[in-house]
């Protein structure tokens, strides 16, 4: 039989989702089932003076309406090993456990009514009193702190080797410079949603979600009961981009309020909602210094980079890690600070840290390649790290050498005029930029059960998730070879807490870890086939045999392999602009990228999955960007009419490639991950693209009309 | 979002009744502006009363004047062979109006009446004097790239968001309003007020008057005119800026021109002094430069939008040039 592997599949859940078969979070219709609207607070910081619920208590309909003046005590029971999705440092909100305000949008009451329409009029009756506080609703640099050591312990904190800054005084060349930019929220087409129901004292939870077992987890302390008692169900995601890896407050409100009322209750959350309860990319500014030799190496990389947390939690994330491990330089320092501001708490978006240390660090090399005069593909192959020296360990495999050629070629990189300023069509300014990518790989440790029947059918399961990738798609291929069945009677499952346990379907890590254990798995179920003629089918050997059904389990966790080498995806991205210098607007006609990402299991879903991460970096170019009035505390363009995303029309010739590359160091299957490097480089390489044409170096993304029109 | 009622008029006299003597209800048509307000709380009606059975859709353009019922649908006005042909100018806002699935449902009517997209006018947890009258205006020292340069006061910069409007005013449109006496004519120039003391006041209509349709007088600028429209990104945005600019040429010399930018002003606002510049001279890249550089005349900028009025007075130049046939 020929193997799939590595063949363009189509979406194997493609039919379901466009016929409209598959059930999302808010899309579970249960018997009995009543809705919540929550109720915000209006100030960044104080407490709640007086909370008047009458008039909401009397709208028809109404069942409930919880705070908390009458929301029961919840232990909150502290995590013996907290979830790598989580802040290290702090305490997760606690919902309606007392009158204290921290942020604007704080949930601080929530109706539960017959209908939506009922619960969100009722909503809106609640009558609120508050006794305000000074809030701090500005990050200030005099007030950043390092993060603690837990979060440092976790790589998110800085780093260093040699010393850079007497390495920057004394160097030849220098780039100083401050970059930034805005925060940005997930705004996937699905809003989070929880439907909750109690039976007895067990749970069930229907949840948008990248990781059941952790919602699992976390629900079992909040509510101080055994995990076995609580099921979560998440089937599919649409869209999520970190927004659902941790358990958000809103699943703890929809449990507690299905308690209270005795109902199963259903809890959505509006788009505005989300801006406050399901946290955002931070916006971070970078202060980066590059030292050079006049022959381009560099000598002294320095970064210290600025972001906000919230004031209950510590979120920090790996801004550092791409000036440590991207070039080989022997002296390099990388501060990272954290300042408390009254606002809920930021999360992983995206290449969390990476897409903006990557950002920051290749704007620089840019800078730095104009200041000497030098290529920028020249540039970055004069500093190339044969090794992680992070780490000081080789990497499990590097292509992107190959990358930069192969991208370079396709774009024709040699048509670039080197000064700023000099290419043009008509009154049009073109720019070229590039950037190199790089999102490291690593994988968790994962179990997955297979399932062969006597009809020649299986089903092989884990508690994973697909929020897009094509998690179902390429786990049916990897099963399919290995059990050497034809992939339409292979149906992979994922998303349920009765499943198997998986790690979070986030930091790229699902081919890696879940793939390796699908392959565990079926391997041990064709190795415990009953034996049978050659040309036998296996469900005949089973009928043979007298069984049903056959079942194995398979697991895989990273070994020894992850001391003696570093791994990560690479990847070169070039772009192309078209200035108009009336107006300052910047059209994308063409993005080329090249990634080394090990073996690719399915080229159709993988490059869908590049396409969507170029998409995604001309958004945080140009245009995403939460409009945040510090006076006010609160983003005031929260919804998708005024937060802009790229549409079609912003979005024309992507090209992707992927060099040759298998990484069976790193896992059995060759495969190195590959979601997040896709938007990591995008944005620098537009940026520096937008300075080649104009002339003009936007540091602070997104570069708005304005940016280039006023000086 | 609070409960409210909805009917459907089955004719224009039960619209009218029920929408006037006080009761606050208020009309939807196509309801993509209105259905965004009700759900964000930024308005309480507690009534709707559904106008998309009346008879007042459908194009007219065989001669002289020509009439667009205000329930016609952007699409289908942009479709009509006949707008088509004689005014260019609006089939190009049409076109750069929203997305196409907007376009399908929004009516001529709801287009010209959308409310502004300020920020704080749109959020209904933050102080805003258009939306409750005293509150405050916190557009005027904060988030206000999107915001008037003209005709704002301390009391509120919000600026008219549409593009169907701007076309029109350069086209000299008028409309026909209907209320419980009877049915009047009015200049669209006259339809929008300025914030002034009562942001809260947009428009002229008194409350329950029903736009039946907008009427367009014959002109001799379907040859000379061009909508430009910027914005941030390539579709599906508001105007940062745009102009409609219609042009009656005499030869190569502006016998008439009316030029009107969107995205700058309290509401669609009429560049006069461009206008001035033009009257009965050769059209010229010069002369379009020097009248596009008239176009920030008056302008009062805030800190976030000051990058208006030179992005406004190179776009007047563009849509001279444009308009006519000299880019
Ligand atoms: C995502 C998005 C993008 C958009 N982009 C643009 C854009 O680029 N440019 C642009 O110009 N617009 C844009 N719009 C706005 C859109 O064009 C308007 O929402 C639409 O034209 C309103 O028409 P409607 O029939 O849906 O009005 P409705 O929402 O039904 O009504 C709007 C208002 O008009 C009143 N009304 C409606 N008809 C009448 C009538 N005949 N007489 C009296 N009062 C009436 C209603 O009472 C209500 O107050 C966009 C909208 C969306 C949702």
């Amino acid at each position: 039989m020929n193997s799939v592997v590595g063949q363009p599949i189509s979406r194997v859940d493609g039919p379901a989702k466009v016929t409209g078969h598959a059930i999302y979070a808010a899309e579970f219709n249960l018997r009995n089932m009543v809705h919540a609207a929550l109720v915000h607070s209006t100030i960044a910081h104080g407490r709640i003076d007086q909370l008047d619920t009458r008039d909401a208590e009397q709208e028809p309909g109404v069942l409930a309406v919880i705070s908390h003046l009458n929301a029961e005590r919840l232990p909150y029971e502290p995590l013996e090993k907290r979830p790598p999705v989580d802040p290290k440092a702090g305490e997760q909100l606690h919902v309606f456990q007392g009158p204290e305000i921290l942020f604007v949008g704080q949930p601080i009451a929530v109706v539960i009514a017959e209908t939506v329409e009922q619960a969100r009029t009722a909503a809106a009756l609640v009558q609120v009193a508050y006794h305000e506080q000074v809030a701090t609703t500005e990050v200030r640099h005099d007030r950043a702190q390092p993060p603690t050591e837990a979060s440092s312990k976790a790589g998110r904190g800085g780093g260093s080797r040699g010393d850079a800054e007497k390495a920057f005084a004394k160097a030849p060349v220098k780039v100083d410079m401050w970059c930034s930019h805005d925060r940005e929220h997930h705004n996937a087409v699905e809003p989070h949603a929880t439907i909750a129901e109690w039976f007895g004292d067990h749970l069930t939870l229907y949840d948008k979600s990248q990781w059941v077992d952790n919602v699992r987890s976390e629900i079992a302390h909040v509510f101080g009961m055994p995990a076995e008692n609580i099921r979560v169900v998440s089937p599919f995601v649409g869209g999520a981009f970190g927004s659902a890896l941790r358990t958000w407050p809103h699943v703890t409100i929809a449990a507690l309020a299905a308690r209270q009322v005795g109902r199963a209750v259903r809890l959505e959350l509006t788009r505005r909602e989300l801006y406050v309860s399901v946290g955002y990319r931070p916006r971070t500014e970078q202060h980066m210094q590059l030292g050079a030799e006049a022959d381009g190496r560099l000598v002294a990389i320095i970064q210290d980079a600025v972001a906000p947390t919230s004031v209950y939690e510590e979120y920090a994330e790996r801004t550092a890690d791409p000036v440590l491990r991207t070039y080989s330089c022997p002296n390099v320092q990388a501060r990272y600070r954290l300042a408390p501001v009254n606002a809920n708490t930021p999360c992983p978006m995206r290449a969390p840290g990476i897409a903006t240390g990557v950002m920051a660090l290749e704007i620089a090399m840019d800078e730095l390649a104009d200041g000497l005069g030098m290529d920028p593909i020249e540039l970055r192959l004069r500093n190339y790290a044969e090794n992680d020296e992070a780490k000081g360990v080789p990497w499990s495999s590097k292509a992107l050498r190959e990358c930069y050629q192969t991208a370079a070629d396709r774009f024709l990189w040699s048509r670039r005029s080197a000064p700023p300023r000099s290419m043009r069509n008509g009154r049009l300014l073109i720019g070229y930029g590039m950037a190199t990518a790089f999102y490291p790989a690593e994988r968790a440790p994962a179990s997955v059960q297979a399932i062969l029947y006597a009809n020649d059918t299986a089903v092989v399961r884990t508690a994973s998730s697909d929020m897009g990738p094509g998690t179902y798609t390429a786990m049916t291929q990897l099963a399919a070879d290995t059990l050497g069945l034809p992939i339409e009677r292979v149906h992979f499952e994922l998303g349920d807490t009765e499943m198997p346990k998986a790690p979070v379907h986030g930091g790229s890590m699902t081919l890696a870890s879940v793939g390796t254990a699908v392959v565990d798995a079926c391997k041990a179920l064709m190795a415990n086939l009953p034996a049978g003629e050659m040309a036998e089918g296996h469900g005949a050997r089973l009928r043979r045999a007298g069984l049903e059904s056959l079942t194995a389990t398979g697991h895989s966790e990273p070994g020894d392999e992850a001391n003696k080498y570093s791994s990560a995806g690479f990847g070169a991205v070039f772009a192309e602009v078209w200035v108009d210098p009336d107006f300052g607007t910047v059209r994308v006609p063409r993005i080329v990228g090249a990634y080394d990402v090990g073996r690719v299991i399915n080229p159709k879903i993988a490059r869908s999955q590049c396409l969507g991460g170029m998409v995604g970096g001309i958004g945080m170019a140009l245009m995403e960007q939460a409009e945040w009035d510090a006076r006010l505390g609160r983003v005031m363009n929260a919804n998708l009419a005024e937060y802009l995303v790229p549409v079609n029309a912003d979005v024309t010739d992507l090209d992707v490639t992927f060099v040759r590359s298998s990484d069976e160091i790193f896992n059995p299957l060759g495969a190195k991950g590959l979601a997040e490097i896709a938007l990591c480089g995008v944005a620098p390489a537009i940026a520096n693209a937008v300075y080649h044409a104009t002339g003009k170096r936007v540091r602070h993304l997104p570069i708005m009309p304005e940016k280039l029109l006023v000086d | 979002m609070l409960a409210f009622s909805y009917v459907v008029a089955p004719h224009a006299e039960t619209a009218l009744s029920l929408v006037c003597g006080g009761s606050n209800a208020t009309f939807i048509a196509g309801g993509t502006d209105i259905l965004q307000l009700l759900q964000e709380g930024v308005i309480a009606p507690p009534s709707l009363i559904d106008i998309n059975a009346l008879p007042f859709s459908g194009v007219q353009t065989e001669q002289g004047e020509a009439r667009i019922g205000a329930l016609t649908r952007l699409s289908d006005v942009a479709d009509d062979p006949g707008i088509r042909q004689r005014f260019p100018l609006l089939v190009q806002a049409l076109q750069e109006t929203a997305s196409p699935q907007v376009r399908n449902m929004a009516t001529v009517g709801g287009n010209l009446l959308q409310r502004t997209r300020c920020l704080y006018f749109r959020d209904a947890t933050v102080p805003c004097n258009k939306r409750q009258p005293g509150s405050g205006c916190p557009a005027w020292d904060g988030l206000n790239r999107i915001n008037a340069i003209f005709g704002g006061s301390d009391r509120c910069i919000a600026a008219n968001p549409g593009d169907m409007a701007v076309a029109l005013l350069a086209l000299d449109a008028d409309l026909l309003v209907q209320n419980v006496e009877g049915e009047r004519r009015m200049r669209l120039a006259d339809l929008y007020r300025m914030p002034d003391e009562n942001p809260q006041h947009e428009t002229t209509l008194a409350s329950g008057e029903l736009i039946t349709a907008v009427l367009l007088p014959s002109n001799e600028a379907a040859g000379h005119s061009y909508y430009l429209k910027v914005r941030d990104r390539a579709s599906f945005e508001w105007a940062l800026v745009s102009v409609a600019a219609a042009l009656e040429m005499d030869g190569t010399r502006v016998h008439r021109a009316r030029i009107v930018a969107g995205g700058v002003g309290t509401k669609p606002w009429r560049l006069m002094r461009v206008e001035e510049a033009l009257q009965g001279r050769p059209l010229t890249p010069d002369l379009a430069r020097q009248a596009g550089n008239r176009a920030g005349d008056g302008a009062a900028p805030r800190a976030g939008n000051a990058f208006k009025v030179p992005m406004l007075q190179r776009a007047v130049e563009r849509a001279l040039l444009t308009a006519g046939g000299i880019a």
